[in-house]
């Protein structure tokens, strides 16, 4: 069975990307080996000495565990990658080598598991893409979508109303069912978010693919991060809702 | 690469398997035996360890330390609960619970030390070699402290401990081992103090953890209890005796209700016999399976929440589980199972021993890190989330729980006043909003150069290892020079203070073992001579008076080597004690079998 933390379709990536990240390259052609001292041109092992190397500081996590910079990525794929990876550099395997391996191992392991726990869940892959695309570091900030504003407003108090209501009543169960309807109609609206980042995502990769430097795919570029990071902000402010409302009610 | 031993150092038992041509075995003593009660005894002639100090449990209640287990990695405000049921005398220093023993204190580590020297010794017994390293094993939803305090235990015993594993997940690595299955399962692990559940994905020699989830404070200790406040409520009605100011009748009542309890895993009723302080007599009653599980359900459905929790925080439902598998003494009892079931919608898997489960997989993970096995691979996760107190008194979150471990995360420090050298830092782990409610971990002070405020840039880095130990470093971004960071633990032994107790353990190593081999020996003798005194006094008529005078002479020469010091000069005069008795005892079976039959037809005999 697959392990999908997420209820997003995830699409097959088949076509890999013609067009490798230059600044990996760069990177890569950098780098010497800690131990002997020679050019590396393995991945993250010494091909001289064989001794494993430190996961860069500036690789990003596509980067880190070998899959393309892309939105839709195949879990299965990603999870073969992981678990390919971790037999790489898991301390367990290490218990006998020597102390900075030991290190490298330790801090390689912890950066693969991040990497993959922030691309695994599709939400988070967004918002982690559109930070090394903007060159932002600051979380996304949530924010309720414009045209909901008046009916979150109106919700705070109803939510207000059934805390301060004595539950069991027949108040408290006339607000419960109204928290109840309201609850599942923000649950469709997230969906409907979700299902319109789903295409958003399609277009990112098929952009990608195409690789054009024209001016209107920079114009394409910018619309589709713009759309994302404010689905993504609208859609955390209506998941926190929700959770609020299902813990309240529960 | 020198062996490596797996540990199952349990509430009640414990035990030490090691690995055997890709099997994991678990090692027996002499008698065939391979649990070790987890309890340490101070007698007249010394500390003792596992089933021998359980004897003590009757007749030496304060002196006699058992479920140490509860007690690690914690000071005694958490414990207050416990105290009235537990008979030796609790105090606490630098955040540590300590035990009176006689004159002296011990800290848990100390005590469960002991056991683990006890499990090194069985196993260099056993496998003919000196014995330094180990896998151990906690619960899953034990915290740092808890995990620290296990190490610090392996290191004062004189054991390198290679990794701190959790007991669902050495589970898992036995039970894949042997089953061979790809999918998703869950370990349900009920044990003699605590609880773990733990949703691991099997795929391709991998054991993904998903989520891991428990309360480290509830096990079949707990149906003890209940038991003995049954018992001692009854003892009082019928006979108007207070039990629980007797501590060593209170141990026999708490012995009986456990053993009771094991007994109605079997059958439906059982009978309850428990002497009674004061010539009283005897307490007895019968006890039925329902009575049991009316008790034990309040029990046992506090386990269901932390499973529920479990497979959300994995994603998943109760159908996704391709199979559940139980661990611990306590899966034996069919409410257990029944509840189980219940909650997963399919009968769990009961064909490995649970007793024995979890140090098997210990000695496969053992195996793995000596590069015996390299096939399989264990992704763990931490059972808590890792913070920091921010302003307000308000926890921060740094990692979330079930993060897969390795794990790390950084968190960039500045000030706030001109001139400011140092940032107070306190470490919390728990899933809880508010510092007050979380586990304190440990405080420090990072070390900050006198700038304009603000201007200092330390970066913090926060990583949990492969044993869920949390290691803290700390970089001057402005100079990329790193810091030491001295850290103090809330609730745990200090690094100087395990230094010395290791010291202690390696200066009495030598002492140890002698004092410890004219203990055991003082203890056969003193069977020994029980045994021919009964003889004596049932045959002593029927054989000729000269064997019986030598009978008589070897014993008063095996009392008198039994209370000088030298082992060997007991087992001297033990061994010419058994020559001399030997046709006694063969005369006072062949009485007894004849009392036995007497007045008896031929036909009941044959």
């Amino acid at each position: 069975m697959v392990y999908t933390p997420c209820p997003f379709l995830l699409m097959d990536n088949n076509q890999p990307s013609t067009h490798p990240d230059p600044r990996r390259q760069l990177q890569m052609a950098r780098s010497m080996c800690w131990h002997c001292q020679s050019e590396m041109s393995g991945e993250y092992f010494c091909e001289r000495c064989v001794k494993v190397q430190p996961v860069s500081k500036d690789t990003d996590y596509f980067s880190c565990l070998g899959v393309p910079r892309r939105l839709t990525l195949d879990p299965q794929k990603l999870e073969a990658k992981f678990y390919e990876l971790s037999r790489a550099f898991h301390p367990d395997f290490y218990q006998s080598k020597s102390p900075t391996e030991q290190t490298i191992s330790l801090s390689n392991a912890a950066v693969l598991n991040t990497a993959y726990r922030t691309l695994r869940d599709p939400i988070q892959r967004a918002e982690y893409l559109l930070g090394l695309e903007t060159g932002s570091v600051k979380d996304i900030r949530t924010s309720p979508p414009a045209d909901l504003f008046e009916e979150i407003l109106v919700l705070q108090d109803i939510l207000e109303e059934y805390r301060a209501s004595e539950h069991d009543s027949d108040e408290g169960r006339r607000l419960r069912d109204t928290l109840k309807t309201e609850q599942q109609a923000l649950e469709r609206r997230k969906e409907e978010m979700e299902s319109r980042l789903r295409e958003l995502f399609v277009d990112w990769d098929k952009l990608q693919d195409a690789g054009e430097a024209t001016s209107p795919a920079r114009v394409e570029r910018d619309r589709i991060l713009k759309q994302m990071r404010d689905l993504l902000s609208h859609r955390t402010y209506i998941n926190n809702i929700v959770n609020d409302l299902a813990a309240t009610i529960a | 690469m020198t062996r490596i031993v797996g540990i199952d150092l349990g509430t009640t038992n414990s035990l030490v398997a090691y690995m055997k041509d890709a099997q994991p075995c678990v090692i027996p003593d002499r008698n065939g035996r391979t649990m070790v009660s987890s309890v340490v005894a101070l007698t007249d002639n010394g500390l003792i360890v596992g089933d021998s100090a359980k004897e003590h449990l009757t007749q030496n209640p304060e002196r006699t330390v058992y479920s140490v287990k509860r007690f690690m990695g914690k000071g005694l405000a958490d414990v207050q609960n416990d105290l009235a049921y537990f008979p030796y005398h609790l105090t606490e220093t630098g955040g540590v619970i300590r035990i009176r023993l006689g004159q002296k204190s011990y800290s848990p580590p100390q005590i469960s030390a002991m056991i683990l020297k006890e499990l090194k010794l069985r196993a260099e017994t056993y496998l003919g070699e000196s014995i330094t390293k180990a896998v151990i094993t906690v619960p899953a939803y034990f915290n740092d402290s808890q995990r620290q305090a296990t190490k610090d235990a392996g290191l004062i015993a004189g054991l390198e401990v290679l990794r701190i594993i959790n007991e669902p997940t050495a589970a898992s690595l036995a039970y894949g081992l042997q089953k061979k299955t790809q999918g998703t399962i869950a370990v349900y692990d009920l044990g003699g103090g605590t609880f773990d559940i733990s949703i691991l994905k099997l795929k391709d020699g991998i054991f993904e953890v998903l989520a891991t989830n428990g309360d480290t404070h509830l096990g079949g200790d707990d149906l003890d209890r209940l038991l003995v406040d049954l018992f001692v409520a009854q003892i009082k009605d019928r006979h108007g005796v207070n039990v629980g100011s007797y501590p060593d009748h209170m141990q026999a009542v708490r012995l009986e209700a456990e053993r009771a309890k094991v007994r109605l895993s079997g059958e439906l009723k059982t009978e309850i016999a428990i002497e009674l302080p004061e010539d009283k007599g005897h307490f007895t009653g019968e006890l039925t399976r329902d009575q049991l599980e009316s008790l034990a359900i309040s029990v046992i459905d506090r386990t269901l929440t932390p499973c529920r929790m479990a497979l959300k925080d994995a994603g998943l439902t109760a159908k996704d589980i391709d199979e559940v598998v139980l661990v611990g003494g306590s899966t034996r009892m069919p409410l257990v199972r029944q509840r189980v079931e219940a909650l997963f919608g399919k009968p769990p898997h009961c064909h490995l021993n649970p007793d024995e489960v979890v140090a098997l997989g210990a000695a496969v993970q053992a195996d793995i890190l000596s590069g015996g096995t390299t096939d399989m691979l264990l992704l763990d996760v931490t059972p808590l989330s890792l913070g920091i107190e921010t302003m307000g008194g308000v926890m921060s979150s740094l990692i979330r729980r079930n993060t897969t471990i390795p794990a790390s995360a950084k968190e960039m420090f500045t000030t706030y006043v001109d001139g400011q050298t140092g940032v107070d830092i306190h470490i919390l782990q728990g899933e809880r909003e508010l510092v007050k409610d979380n586990r304190s971990l440990a405080r420090f002070r990072l070390k900050v150069p006198p700038l304009p405020a603000g201007i200092p840039r330390i970066e913090v880095t926060f990583l949990i290892d492969a044993n869920g130990i949390l290691n803290v470093t700390a970089t001057d971004m402005r100079t990329s020079q790193s810091q030491s960071i001295e850290v103090k633990p809330s609730y745990g032994l200090s690094d100087t203070e395990v230094e010395r107790m290791i010291e202690d353990s390696f200066k009495f190593v030598a002492e140890d073992i002698g004092a410890r081999k004219l203990i055991e020996a003082r203890l056969d003798a003193e069977s020994l001579i029980k045994t021919t005194d009964k003889s004596l006094a049932e045959a002593g008529h029927l054989v000729a008076r000269e064997e019986a005078d030598a009978v008589r002479t070897a014993l008063s020469q095996l009392s008198a080597a039994k209370d000088a010091t030298d082992p060997r000069a007991i087992r001297a005069r033990m061994a010419e004690l058994e020559q001399a008795a030997k046709h006694l005892n063969v005369v006072m079976l062949d009485a007894s079998l004849k009392r036995s039959l007497q007045g008896k037809k031929v036909t009941e005999v044959t």
